[in-house]
């Protein structure tokens, strides 16, 4: 904040809350085209109306993937579109290497 | 979307304005131009945002910019906002941090404005049905309770209140060695607390107060004319030469090997001047801090305090609040601890649900064993919430609580002062308004002179010396 200075304890707790939400919202915004889940019908972390995943997404990586390569929103994985788009570049098949796949830390 | 400032109060410091935001407790430097944009919006009826950006021409984008500021700050907000009053309480049970045992309610003066069911005594107070003394094993067994009740909390209190607290050495002493020893063996830590008169103070308790960090409270009116005025003997004879020697004994023995020693001062009409009464507790006795409380008794008794006494008290307190910034500003400190207590939670950004930790984290113990929602509580039919053999009544517990947030008193809503008052003291409105929840508007306009007093006194401090605070942090961590 450049006009607003915090100056109690409590004062520095919220600027930094205010700092933290606006990147969150910003990193939402600056994508233009909307993708992934929500404009297409990609059934991912569900399960079908009988409680199962068989005939959802197949394999079963594909959870994995559908938020990873089209997804901007940020989900339990990183977002491949904006900020990591090189993460998942050592699992080339996910079956073998799915070990490969590391932690991030935004 | 129409816009409006929101309740705050205003500090000017040499650059710039510092504000409170009661919603969150949290304290701001606003530059000119965000000053600016918070007087706009000073409307009851609010200002399109669109319109006052219309307004601002080729400033535009600066104007929105100072205006998304202040509206993530919380200075600025929709009017139609709605804030859910939600007077949600903290994870129930709740662990007790601190218990007061009333070990005796019995005093070897009688001072003439003891409130020890004096004039506010409440139903079921005073009658004598119970022990006037504490017996060692009611002592252990509180002692058990509190620990079973504090479950994880590290650290736990027992504060030791009366009557006069030294005329039961056995059950304070059955108390501290057994709290110690459970204290050992739940790897917690234990801090013990009591206010006495002084009287019976000798080598031997001294060194055991000294020996188990007590933090003390001396009851002292000042010098001696103030002090034998109200505080005497049951023969008449004043006290003050009786506590003096022995006070000293207990500073000089104490010095830089407990916690600091305070004065606590009861003041009555005829108002004393208390920049006189401070330095005499201070320099010439030798206290570390003396906080001062008006007498609580019937407005028709000579020595209550009436409206223009409290008007009078503020004046007095704030050439105490000068003292105090003067000792800041050259990184001393001093030893008002009304104001001390006050800074302390405004630059933490306390934000009070409930008025104190009264049925939350403290609870008092009657002679008997019964349990009040604290000391002034105790042995009263008011809000009776267990007993130490059953534990607390957690429905009633829960129900005190509920109304006693500050969200159900409507006064307070838009009270700047409410993050530090949230209502005031449960007792005095048990007595006021035979309501504990009810808020205590007869003394809001005092309570909002003397938060505006420590804001202002906060402001100058952290203006022109930005790192005295800090010492709060380490202690308070
Ligand atoms: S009791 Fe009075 S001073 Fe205290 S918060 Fe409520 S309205 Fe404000
Ligand atoms: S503020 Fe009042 S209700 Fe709270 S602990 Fe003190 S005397 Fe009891």
């Amino acid at each position: 904040m450049k006009h607003i200075q915090p100056v109690n304890r409590k004062a520095k707790r919220l600027a930094e809350w205010v700092a933290g939400s606006r990147d969150e919202v910003r990193a939402l915004q600056d994508t233009d085209t909307p993708f992934g889940c929500t404009t297409v019908f990609a059934p991912g972390w569900e399960v079908d109306s009988g409680g199962g995943t068989h005939g959802l997404c197949q394999p079963i990586e594909r959870d994995l993937y559908d938020c990873y390569h089209s997804c901007y929103w940020p989900a339990q994985v990183p977002d491949g579109l904006t900020n990591w788009p090189s993460w998942a570049e050592s699992c080339g098949a996910p079956m073998n290497d799915w070990k490969n796949i590391d932690l991030v830390f935004p | 979307m129409k816009l409006r400032t929101r309740s705050h109060r205003r500090m000017p410091t040499r650059d710039g304005v510092f504000v409170y935001l009661p919603d969150s407790a949290s304290i701001m430097r606003l530059d000119a131009e965000a000053v600016t944009v918070l007087d706009r919006f000073e409307c009851r009826e609010g200002l399109e945002a669109a319109e006052y950006l219309a307004e601002t021409g080729r400033g535009r984008d600066a104007a929105a910019e100072v205006l998304e500021e202040l509206c993530d700050v919380g200075a600025i907000r929709p009017v139609e906002e709605v804030r859910p009053p939600s007077s949600s309480l903290p994870p129930m049970p709740f662990p007790l941090a601190t218990l007061v045992l009333n070990v005796s309610s019995r005093c070897n003066l009688s001072c003439t404005y003891c409130y020890e069911y004096g004039e506010d005594k409440l139903p079921g107070q005073g009658e004598g049905k119970r022990p006037a003394s504490m017996s060692p094993e009611t002592a252990l067994r509180s002692i058990d309770f509190l620990f079973e009740s504090a479950r994880g909390r590290r650290d736990v209190s027992v504060t030791f209140f009366g009557g006069e607290t030294l005329l039961n050495r056995e059950a304070i002493e059955a108390a501290v060695d057994h709290a110690e020893g459970l204290a050992r063996a739940t790897e917690k830590r234990v801090h013990f607390a009591l206010t006495t008169n002084a009287t019976l103070l000798d080598d031997d308790i001294i060194a055991f107060l000294i020996d188990h960090r007590f933090g003390v409270n001396i009851s002292i009116d000042g010098d001696r004319a103030s002090h034998d005025r109200h505080r005497s003997f049951k023969s008449g004879r004043g006290s003050y030469d009786t506590v003096v020697p022995k006070i000293r004994r207990l500073l000089a023995a104490a010095r830089g090997r407990t916690r600091p020693i305070g004065a606590r001062v009861t003041l009555t009409r005829p108002l004393p001047n208390l920049r006189d009464l401070y330095a005499h507790l201070t320099h010439d006795i030798g206290f570390d801090e003396v906080g001062f409380a008006p007498v609580t008794s019937a407005p028709n008794r000579d020595h209550a305090l009436l409206g223009d006494d409290y008007d009078d008290l503020l004046a007095q307190y704030s050439a105490l609040a000068d003292d105090y910034v003067a000792a800041a500003l050259e990184g001393h400190r001093h030893g008002f601890s009304n104001l001390g207590d006050l800074l302390r939670e405004l630059h933490e950004g306390v934000n009070k649900a409930h008025p104190c930790g009264a049925g939350l984290g403290l609870v008092g113990v009657a002679t008997d064993g019964e349990l009040g929602l604290c000391h002034r509580f105790v042995e009263s039919e008011a809000h009776p919430i267990g007993d130490i053999e059953n534990g607390i009544d957690e429905d009633r517990r829960r129900e005190f609580l509920e109304k006693g947030h500050v969200n159900r008193k409507i006064e307070c809503a838009t009270c700047f002062a409410r993050p530090v008052c949230a209502g005031g003291c449960y007792h005095e409105a048990e007595v006021r308004y035979g309501d504990a929840s009810h808020p205590n508007l007869h003394y809001c306009d005092w309570i909002r002179a003397w938060t505006d007093l420590g804001l202002r006194a906060y402001a100058r401090i952290t203006d022109a010396n930005p790192s005295f605070f800090q010492r709060f942090e380490r202690t308070s961590s």
